[in-house]
């Protein structure tokens, strides 16, 4: 005589459960004739027979299968409630040969965190998930879940579920199955023998679907509560298979694996001369070196510049151009603009600072050194804020300026026309890229730095506008005009 | 090949992406909010074009979640967010404490409370510095006061959270997120190879990972191997710029934006003769709690809490110096950058007023 | 030919892991399950195999909320 083992227990589980706090090693939390108890087996044998112990993760819920962790010989987390199909994406997405099986109640999954295991479904994510419908939140002691049947009693429904307060129990599998995404979608119960054969055969071909990366799978389990529903086992299965298979339809809701091809996700790239090749930018073709200095007094201090107009005036990108000359010449430099529902009220402005050293504040708030205004509103709300001997670069063919005092310098140019006649209006903003330089070169360069910063203005729109030549082209020719064309200057640093 | 320059203007947004990618960050998780926005931007961008993982995630929550996925699996990740999108997050934080986990968080904190405003504030201080979540947890929170350290600090932040396995913020306030500076990006790192306890295929191990501690001796047992490991950080990992202290009879304590404002009040003030420097926190949790004592030990008269919130850090600069010397607030609210006009006129009259507000 | 004889199964349940929820009785077609009627040391009454009848159909296996309650082996008669 021999004995041939035909069913055991399966190699899915720990061989002891010595996470299990308490003496008892070798059976479950769960109550007496609880659902989950079934799935885990199912789940515990298919793990096994399909050989994926080593590359398989649990991500267990909150409800009573908190401590599926327990259990099973695998990878396993425990989540926050509601929260597995987010915590499950992140395995999934960050290892595509992970076989993310996604655990959860119907508090779990149909309650706190319903958005999370739609929106994972509506992506597709390669996992599974098993959802285990009993009706009840079983843990907390028995309260109304989203998926207790109409008229059925709990602790919060101590006279029945009714619509009225409470709505219709949630069909969570025929909405998954809505989804595009979705591969396989089915609702089995953990009921008769004929009926678990079912779900055996639905578990074992959801994680087959996930081991082949064809998405997302879900299969949803009518499961017997027995404590709670205060049932015996036959009762329970009879609830099953009568009240809650009514209302909950038995079957395939979606089965689109076959026509789905595997998921591909791009391999992680580490190697440093490729991050450096997206991340390091290509150096801009400079005439100066990295210790290169303008020598002028007026460098020696920290600069604040102040830009303002309309939004679509280019106030940000001439910051930008301006800012951009500052990292080209060696100096450190900030650029901030103002944000938010300013800028989409239609004004802008930002500020940049020079300085050899460590820049304070990025704000060019008062003490502006040089402020550039393009429109009067502009004029009006931070003229005030212009320093001591400041310049003021403005657009002659929109604004009328006030008196300034005589220790103020104007520099002024018909840029907005400028532009108009070169066709866009977009590059007033050169225009008067190129007002400044001349001003820079009248009032504070010497010879060598005068004759260097034509360079350092075309080495910034360069950079700037470099991708696009046309644009570019159209740039360098509004900064050559404001360089040449008629302007005003006065004021105390104007020679003549 | 291109010459290519390590030299960059980035904001500071930008440049957290920029210091994640380089410390080897290998997901990204994240929800639009402003003035966070530009770190899901470029992410977008150039996590996908590294191979490496990017989600837009449903919600803050679920940003969060995936974050607690992936630091379980054993990657480097991260989220970004602000203000209430922090608010929500904080149940996943505490989850990620919990269960000792490491991530990097960076918060570009906005005006509040509710809906608040989209302009710089620093309110999240409490929410962030002082955990946030349910249960006694800490995080390390490095406070970046430029582009340069948004960048840099982020790798860090990479770094410290490895090595004590818990969440690192990057605390800054929407103008450091906002504005563009030149930095100087330093070598990418290579990845980091999975820690034995992941939950990542290369382990033979049948790991688990979780923060439910069912027995009150068990969970006491984590509580106190945390807070061991919290004052070791104290111990180990206060970090502050000590600006034109050496001499100083008066301190601004600043962060952030308002450190840059109250650096350049510094200056202006020592101009017309008074002698104040500045300490500022790189580091809110652990807090620099050495420079500060040492600066009341050096005679320091007042200290001036320059900050953008409701006197937020007030309290913990008072308990650094055990309430010795005065810590009198300079503070803007509600998404305003106290100037440095500001500062200094009112750095004037508290030090003329010298009491402890 | 000779007439292929019928198979001989056990069902073996381990009454310590049984926490007496009745499912594998109800499951079982031959009705080989019952009820016992003492008490095993976690305090519940265990069910228990009539000691012949089991077709080794698995159903009571699969039905069983516990991982190692039941075990079904297939009795074989070496020649």
């Amino acid at each position: 005589m021999s004995e041939i083992v035909k069913f055991s227990r399966p190699a899915g589980f720990f061989p002891k459960f010595e996470r299990r706090p308490g003496p008892n090693k070798t059976n479950m939390h769960y109550c007496p004739g609880c659902g989950h108890g079934i799935l885990h087996k199912l789940i515990a044998e298919a793990i096994a027979d399909m050989g994926i112990k080593d590359r398989a993760v649990i991500v267990c819920p909150v409800g009573c299968s908190v401590f599926a962790y327990y259990y099973f010989d695998c990878h396993s987390v425990e989540c926050a409630h509601g929260r597995a199909p987010a915590v499950a994406t992140a395995f999934s997405r960050t290892d595509p040969e992970n076989v993310v099986i996604g655990y959860q109640g119907d508090g779990d999954l149909a309650s706190i965190g319903f958005n999370h295991i739609l929106q994972a479904a509506n992506r597709g994510e390669n996992m599974v998930v098993f959802f285990v419908n009993n009706a009840i939140y079983g843990m907390t002691g028995g309260q109304m879940a989203p998926t207790t049947l109409v008229g059925q009693k709990t602790v919060t429904s101590p006279n029945g579920r009714t619509i009225l307060d409470s709505g219709y129990p949630i069909k969570v599998a025929e909405m998954i199955a809505q989804f595009e995404a979705p591969v396989y979608v089915e609702r089995c119960a953990l009921s008769s023998v004929k009926n678990i054969m079912t779900a055996r055969r639905a578990v074992r071909k959801a994680i087959q679907n996930t081991i082949d990366k064809k998405g997302f799978s879900f299969v949803e389990f009518l499961s017997g509560c027995p404590i709670n529903l205060k049932m015996k086992a036959k009762e329970m299965n009879e609830f099953l298979d009568t009240k809650m298979s009514q209302y909950y339809p038995l079957g395939l809701k979606k089965d689109v694996s076959a026509e789905r091809e595997a998921i591909v996700r791009a391999e992680p790239i580490y190697d440093a001369d490729k991050v450096k090749e997206l991340l390091f930018p290509v150096e801009t073709e400079r005439a100066v070196d990295d210790d290169f200095q303008y020598k002028s007094e007026v460098f020696d201090q920290e600069r604040s510049v102040k830009i303002c107009g309309f939004g679509g005036q280019g106030v940000l990108s001439l910051g930008h151009v301006i800012a951009t000359v500052g990292k080209l010449r060696n100096f450190n430099v900030s650029w901030l603009p103002s944000y938010g529902p300013e800028m989409r009220g239609g004004t802008a402005n930002c500020s940049i600072v020079f300085s050899r050293g460590p820049i304070g504040s990025p704000q060019a708030d008062f003490n502006c050194s040089m402020m550039v205004c393009l429109n009067q509103p502009s004029v009006d709300k931070f003229l005030g804020q212009l320093a001591e001997g400041g310049v003021l670069i403005y657009d002659t063919s929109t604004i009328t300026l006030p008196e300034l005092s005589a220790d103020k310098t104007v520099y002024g140019i018909n840029a907005g026309e400028i532009a108009e006649q070169l066709g866009d209006l977009r590059v007033a903003n050169s225009v008067i890229l190129g007002l400044i330089a001349r001003m820079m070169q009248d009032c504070f360069m010497n010879e060598d730095e005068k004759a260097d910063v034509d360079c350092a203005m075309i080495e910034s729109l360069k950079e700037n506008y470099g991708k696009k030549p046309a644009v570019l082209e159209l740039n360098i020719k509004a900064y050559n005009i404001g360089k040449t064309a008629d302007i005003v200057c006065k004021g105390a640093r104007v020679s003549k | 090949m291109a010459k290519r320059t390590n030299k960059i203007l980035l904001k500071g947004n930008e440049a957290v992406v920029y210091g994640a990618l380089l410390a080897g960050c290998e997901a990204y998780f994240g929800y639009p909010i402003t003035p966070a926005s530009e770190i899901a931007h470029a992410s977008a961008k150039l996590f996908p074009a590294l191979g490496r993982t990017f989600i837009q995630a449903e919600c803050e929550i679920a940003s969060i979640n995936m974050v607690y996925g992936a630091a379980a699996a054993g990657r480097r990740c991260m989220t970004a967010s602000s203000g209430l999108g922090i608010s929500l997050k904080q149940e996943g934080v505490s989850y990620i404490a919990g269960a000792e986990l490491p991530c990097v968080i960076a918060d570009i904190m906005r005006g509040g409370p509710g809906l608040g405003n989209i302009a710089p504030e620093q309110s999240d201080y409490n929410q962030v510095v002082k955990g946030g979540g349910h249960g006694g947890y800490k995080v390390i929170v490095l406070a970046p006061g430029s582009v340069q350290e948004m960048c840099e600090l982020t790798m860090l932040a990479f770094d410290l959270a490895d090595e004590y396995r818990m969440p690192v913020y990057v605390l800054t306030d929407g103008m450091i997120g906002q504005m563009m500076e030149k930095l100087e990006l330093p070598e990418p790192r290579p990845r980091r190879a999975p820690q034995s306890w992941a939950l990542n295929r290369v382990n033979e191990t049948k790991n688990c990972v979780s923060s439910i501690y069912m027995e009150p001796k068990d969970l006491e047992e984590l509580n106190i191997r945390l807070n061991k490991k919290y004052a070791e950080i104290c111990a180990k990992e206060q970090r502050a710029e000590l600006y034109k202290m050496d001499d100083a009879e008066y301190a601004f304590v600043a962060y952030g934006i308002s450190s840059r404002m109250a650096r350049t009040a510094a200056d202006i003030l020592r101009a017309e003769g008074i002698k104040i420097g500045m300490i500022r926190p790189q580091t809110l949790f652990p807090f620099p709690v050495n420079a500060m004592k040492q600066a009341a030990d050096n005679g320091i008269k007042q200290f001036i809490s320059v900050e953008m919130s409701n006197g937020m850090m007030i309290d913990d600069i008072r308990l650094a110096i055990e309430c010795k010397v005065p810590v009198t607030l300079l503070n803007r609210m509600g998404g305003n950058v106290p100037s440095v006009e500001e500062i200094v006129k009112r750095a004037k009259e508290q030090i003329g007023g010298c009491t402890n507000v | 030919m000779e007439a292929r004889k019928a198979k001989v199964f056990r069902c073996d349940i381990a009454s310590e892991e049984c926490k007496g929820c009745e499912r594998c009785v109800a499951a079982c077609p031959k009705g080989v399950l019952s009820m016992g009627t003492k008490l095993n040391q976690m305090g519940v009454t265990f069910a228990t195999y009539q000691g012949s009848g089991c077709i080794g159909c698995g159903g009571c296996f699969y039905s069983c909320p516990e991982p190692g309650a039941i075990t079904i082996v297939e009795i074989v008669e070496e020649n």
